[in-house]
């Protein structure tokens, strides 16, 4: 039993096949791993065993019956939070819906249900998944598995610590700036942000529409394709999700790198990079080029205009898409007002967190009377910028590849203080979500302290099976993915 | 001093949809609260919108209909507050590109002859969604909301400062209401909130080029509550402004009851909408390939009906226009017009104008309920024309159809026995008993009081059963007492 | 460009969000800190170019009119802080 939490998933689903282990021992095998780790790490926020096992039982019947199976059918995983789930509780990590039993199923959750995976859980993150360290969330933050006293990155950083932590074999996570990628790269994993418009937003909690975007994390680019041919495909309910036709995503999982040009952006390999995480890269791109890759210069000019335009955009959406929080409906409301005005901003304090304030704040002035065309306009201006960078990068290469992350994982309370310090750990991951394009985040080596360095991959518009190609050829030479955190075996 | 009245009206016409502009909830009026409030209606996290086609062929044919350029490409913005009845706290609408710009309406203002006419020019209309309801009923202190309503798709429709008097607003406000009817585009109940008008008053010194600082008369659900509403507006700014006191702007609410504008305490924070486009929402593309498909799926508009009752059928501009006043008027003319002939088109106008509509009228009818055809209304006109019956027994053939006594004007006539006698024998046999039975009479004619003589004609006509034409009867009479 | 208090009361305001005198001097302070981050953004020539409001670049997808939904209120309001009547309440709203 104890190899099935090192498993890939299509050992997984070979081995629920073949009659070796039931949906419901998988299952179990993964809610007693978390009743034993979840205490330390405080990935889960919420988990409900018998809704679990139903399912899992659900699944065993289909695996019996052989109807209805697909290469994904009985293997567990848990969402992030963020996902609105049918009849469990969906907090976003924000005391706001701490109570909040969601009526209804996120597209990407119908879809993974409909694929016969099993619910474990619900994950932490940041509130509103609003941070790089899941310091923010009102359920306390996660623990990096490889480090207690280290943050696991964030917003996913209860998906993150979770497969670390071997708790569960996969997760979903969203990407806004990075929240997948730089929790990826901080806890050893493989996760993948797809080009936006390719996995439904409906039921995914909004944090900034124009750039959120759901996507596997798991521990390979195997998993990771395997997860993304569920997750993905055109959605009526969300006007931003693409109709394109369907995509095996591990088509070109096996295709050999030879030819493969990697543009290398110089914006991302300037001063701000911590040298253990140059070191792990350089190895890394050593690596590549002995799968047959050359590696190619190219710039991305606009680059450095991508983390103060990101904190415009994101927060002027972000204090539209949380004005819903009223307190009438749904949510916190105050126990105590004088009238309507002071019930909702009561009730807005209590349940929001210091970081979520600030940016429905730092929103509601860009988008102000006088202060629109000086901010959200030209924030939005410089976003086309960023983009045409990519598009002309993209003639000289076929992905790009830098770090995904400044840093290994810092301590709690290194950055909290400053919220700039804090935004600038997503400095290689934000221009992507500006400009709409795939990136993914591979574990590449180890850096101080020994914690996990991550590899980013940026793939072209729809480039997705292109990564994962780039990733797997990578995997296959390479174990940095199958490494596992020593205090959790 | 002389003052300038000043008014724009913003008019917010509910969509003939079957479901709102952003959910599939239905829009029927009446529902028990909140269930037509969907997850998307309520905003639970995470849901989308997404935009109904419907609505978007509503505001092309309104586009079409008024003239106006209807925008290649528009953009949805959110327009950010904070009310109970906005689950969203931020209202979808269109803000910089509208999908309507430009365009207007001919009003005719005034009634009957002396009637003037004016154009008003359009500035814009657009698309957005409705709010919900919020109930004042007591809930212990408490103000209950239902959000059946909110997402129902809503064309707001502005007009330039055109207006100039109460009277003009009112011809617009009508023009308009009468123009989403007749392109089907809005059902027009003014009760159930279909149709509602902000009127936006400010009053000039008479020749000042510079606008008045406006108030805004919100939710004004009724004509005749435009025209109060406005004309106490007007004169409560005079009023202000010559006692020395400065306009400041408003928005304002009319009190039926009182019959006075007051100033709404909620709208009193300065706002701040925060305009910006929706991310969850992608620019809206309008092909001309569209515009033209539902071009031709549009009604003849009333402006050019008008024109071609003139030329088609030889009546009067003030007849047209009236006939012209909803499509169901027009087409039950037509219809009438088409069986009775097109000679007989004019005494078709009159009786749609006249007896059918005062009958309609009395009765609470819509035309289209009426229970007289048009096809049965012609087959009277035409035995009127053909001087089978007089002008009298056709009402009561009118009658009798309304009543549903009889398939026809001939059968009814031929079952009453209501033919007009046009045997000239008979009639002169039967004016000859006429004049030996009203010696008095005639001798009083004689005598030179044309009086009698109406009184000779009268008792004709009765002795007829009114079944004589008059005239034949007149000239008749005429020759046996030799005048 | 700095923020004062009042601007910073003035958007709590619109934001209904409520701030302690206390808090209101610390979000000053940590708002023009980001500001000051921000505003880099001034300083770079834009003239010509289309903002970009959506990550990619296509046109809204129309929905067919029909009614897909059904009533679920009491699944909706068994969320809801208070309710009546079918109604959500909320204290007195003064037009």
């Amino acid at each position: 039993m104890s190899d099935l939490i090192n498993s890939s998933l299509r050992e997984l689903s070979a081995a629920l096949a073949a009659k070796k282990v039931s949906a419901v021992e998988l299952a179990t095998l993964f809610l007693d791993r978390i009743d034993k780790f979840n205490r330390a790490l405080n990935a889960f926020i919420t988990t409900d065993r018998a809704k679990t096992l139903a399912q899992a039982r659900n699944a065993d019947e289909k695996l019996r019956v052989g109807a209805d199976v697909t290469a994904l059918t009985g293997i567990p995983l848990a969402h992030k939070d963020i996902f609105c789930t049918r009849g469990w509780r969906t907090t976003c990590g924000s005391k706001m819906l701490a109570n909040f039993v969601s009526p209804y199923d996120a597209n990407v959750v119908e879809k993974l249900a409909a694929a016969g995976m099993v619910t474990l859980g619900k994950l932490n993150m940041d509130e509103f998944a609003m941070g790089s360290s899941n310091e923010t969330s009102y359920f306390g933050p996660v623990k990096n598995p490889w480090d207690v006293s280290c943050v696991p990155g964030g917003s996913s950083g209860g998906s993150a610590a979770a497969i670390a932590a071997r708790l569960t074999p996969a997760a979903t996570g969203t990407d806004t700036g990075g929240s997948i990628r730089q929790p990826a790269a901080l806890c050893g994993l493989t996760g993948l942000k797809p080009t936006y418009g390719v996995v439904s937003r409906y039921g995914m909690i909004a944090f900034a529409s124009s750039l959120d975007q759901g996507g596997p994390m798991a521990k390979s680019a195997e998993d990771c394709a395997l997860l993304l041919n569920a997750m993905a495909g055109f959605d009526p309910r969300d006007s931003t999700s693409l109709e394109r036709p369907g995509e095996d995503y591990s088509r070109d999982l096996e295709k050999p790198l030879a030819g493969l040009r990697i543009g290398l952006p110089q914006e991302f390999f300037g001063e701000g990079m911590d040298a253990d995480v140059r070191a792990a890269v350089d190895v890394a791109l050593t690596e590549y080029r002995k799968l047959g890759a050359t590696t190619v210069e190219v710039r991305l000019p606009n680059s450095g205009l991508s983390v103060p335009a990101y904190y415009v955009i994101a927060p002027a959406e972000a204090s539209s898409n949380l004005s819903r929080f009223d307190g009438v409906r749904y949510g916190h409301r105050a126990p105590e007002y004088a009238d309507l005005a002071e019930m909702y901003s009561r009730s807005r304090a209590q349940g929001f967190g210091a970081e979520v304030k600030r940016r429905i704040l730092i929103g509601t002035y860009v988008l102000s009377h006088g202060y629109y065309d000086a901010y959200y306009l030209q924030a939005q201006k410089i976003r086309r910028l960023i983009a045409a960078d990519f598009v002309a990068a993209f003639k000289q290469c076929d992905v790009m590849m830098g770090p995904t992350s400044p840093s290994v994982a810092f301590a709690f309370g290194a950055k909290s203080a400053d919220p700039v310090q804090m935004y600038l750990s997503d400095i290689y991951t934000i221009s992507t979500n500006l400009a709409g394009l795939p990136g993914m985040s591979l574990p590449c080596g180890f850096g101080n302290n020994n914690m996990p360095v991550g590899l980013q991959i940026i793939g072209n518009w729809f480039g997705e099976a292109k990564m994962l190609n780039v990733a797997h050829q990578y995997q296959k030479a390479t174990d940095w993915h199958t490494r596992m955190p020593g205090g959790v075996k | 001093m002389n003052w300038e009245v000043v008014i724009g009206l913003e008019t917010h016409a509910q969509l003939r949809t079957q479901s709102k502009i952003f959910s599939g909830s239905s829009i029927a009026f009446g529902a028990e609260p909140n269930v037509q409030a969907s997850a998307v209606d309520i905003a639970l996290p995470g849901v989308l919108p997404v935009l109904n086609r419907e609505a978007v062929v509503c505001a092309i044919k309104f586009g079409l209909a008024v003239g106006a350029k209807i925008a290649p490409r528009s953009v949805f913005a959110r327009k950010n507050y904070f009310y109970p009845d906005l689950p969203k706290g931020y209202q979808i609408s269109q803000f910089e590109i509208p999908v309507v710009l430009g365009g207007g309406l001919n009003i005719r203002v005034g009634a009957g002859e002396t009637a003037t006419e004016k154009f008003v020019h359009l500035t814009r209309a657009h698309l957005e969604e409705d709010a919900g309801k919020s109930l004042h009923e007591d809930f212990h202190g408490k103000t209950g909301i239902d959000l059946n309503r909110a997402g129902t798709p809503l064309l707001e429709i502005v007009t330039e400062p055109d207006m100039r008097s109460s009277a003009e607003a009112v011809a617009y406000a009508k023009a308009l209401h009468a123009l989403v009817q007749w392109i089907g585009i809005c059902d027009g109940n003014m009760q159930e909130g279909s149709f509602r008008c902000d009127a936006n008053v400010s009053v000039r010194p008479t020749g000042q080029k510079e606008f008045g600082t406006r108030r805004e008369i919100k939710n004004l659900n009724s004509f005749r509550f435009m025209q109060q509403a406005i004309d106490f507006e007007v004169q409560w700014q005079i009023n202000e402004i010559e006692e020395g006191r400065a306009i400041r702007q408003a928005t304002v609410l009319f009190d039926p009851d009182s019959g006075e504008t007051r100033s709404m305490r909620s709208k009193e924070d300065a706002h701040d909408y925060r305009y910006f486009p929706d991310p969850d929402l992608l620019p809206l593309e309008i092909t001309a390939d569209w515009i033209a498909e539902v071009k031709r799926g549009m009604p003849e508009l009333p402006d050019a009906m008008t024109a071609r009752f003139i030329v088609q059928y030889g009546l009067s501009a003030y007849d047209a226009a009236q006939l012209v006043a909803t499509r169901d008027t027009a087409r039950y003319f037509e219809d009438c017009a088409a069986a009775a002939g097109l000679e007989n088109a004019k005494l078709c106008a009159n009786w749609v104008m006249g007896e059918l509509a005062a009958r309609l009228n009395k009765e609470g009818l819509e035309i289209a309920a009426a229970p007289l055809s048009a096809q049965q209304l012609a087959g009277i006109i035409r035995r009127i024309a053909d001087n089978t019956i007089s002008n009298k027994i056709a009402r009561d053939v009118f009658e009798a159809l309304w009543a549903g006594d009889g398939k026809d004007a001939d059968a009814v006539i031929e079952a009453k026995g209501w033919k007009q006698i046009t045997d000239s024998g008979a009639l002169e046999a039967l004016v000859d008993e006429v004049l030996a039975a009203n010696q008095k009479s005639v001798e009083e004619y004689r005598a030179g009081k044309e009086k009698a003589f109406n009184a000779l004609v009268g008792q004709t006509m009765k002795a007829t059963r009114g079944k004589a034409n008059p005239q034949q009867v007149t000239d008749l009479l005429k020759k046996k007492l030799g005048a | 460009m700095s923020l004062t208090l009042e601007d910073v009361a003035r958007i709590a305001l619109l934001s209904r969000i409520e701030l302690s005198a206390a808090e209101r001097e610390t979000t000053r302070d940590q708002l023009n800190g980001i500001l000051g981050f921000i505003e880099q953004l001034q300083a770079v020539d834009t003239t010509g170019i289309e903002p970009m409001a959506h990550a990619v670049d296509v046109v809204q997808r129309l929905r067919p009119d029909r009614i897909t939904e059904t009533d679920r209120r009491a699944d909706f309001q068994a969320l809801a802080p208070e309710t009546e009547a079918g109604l959500y309440l909320v204290p007195r709203v003064v037009e």
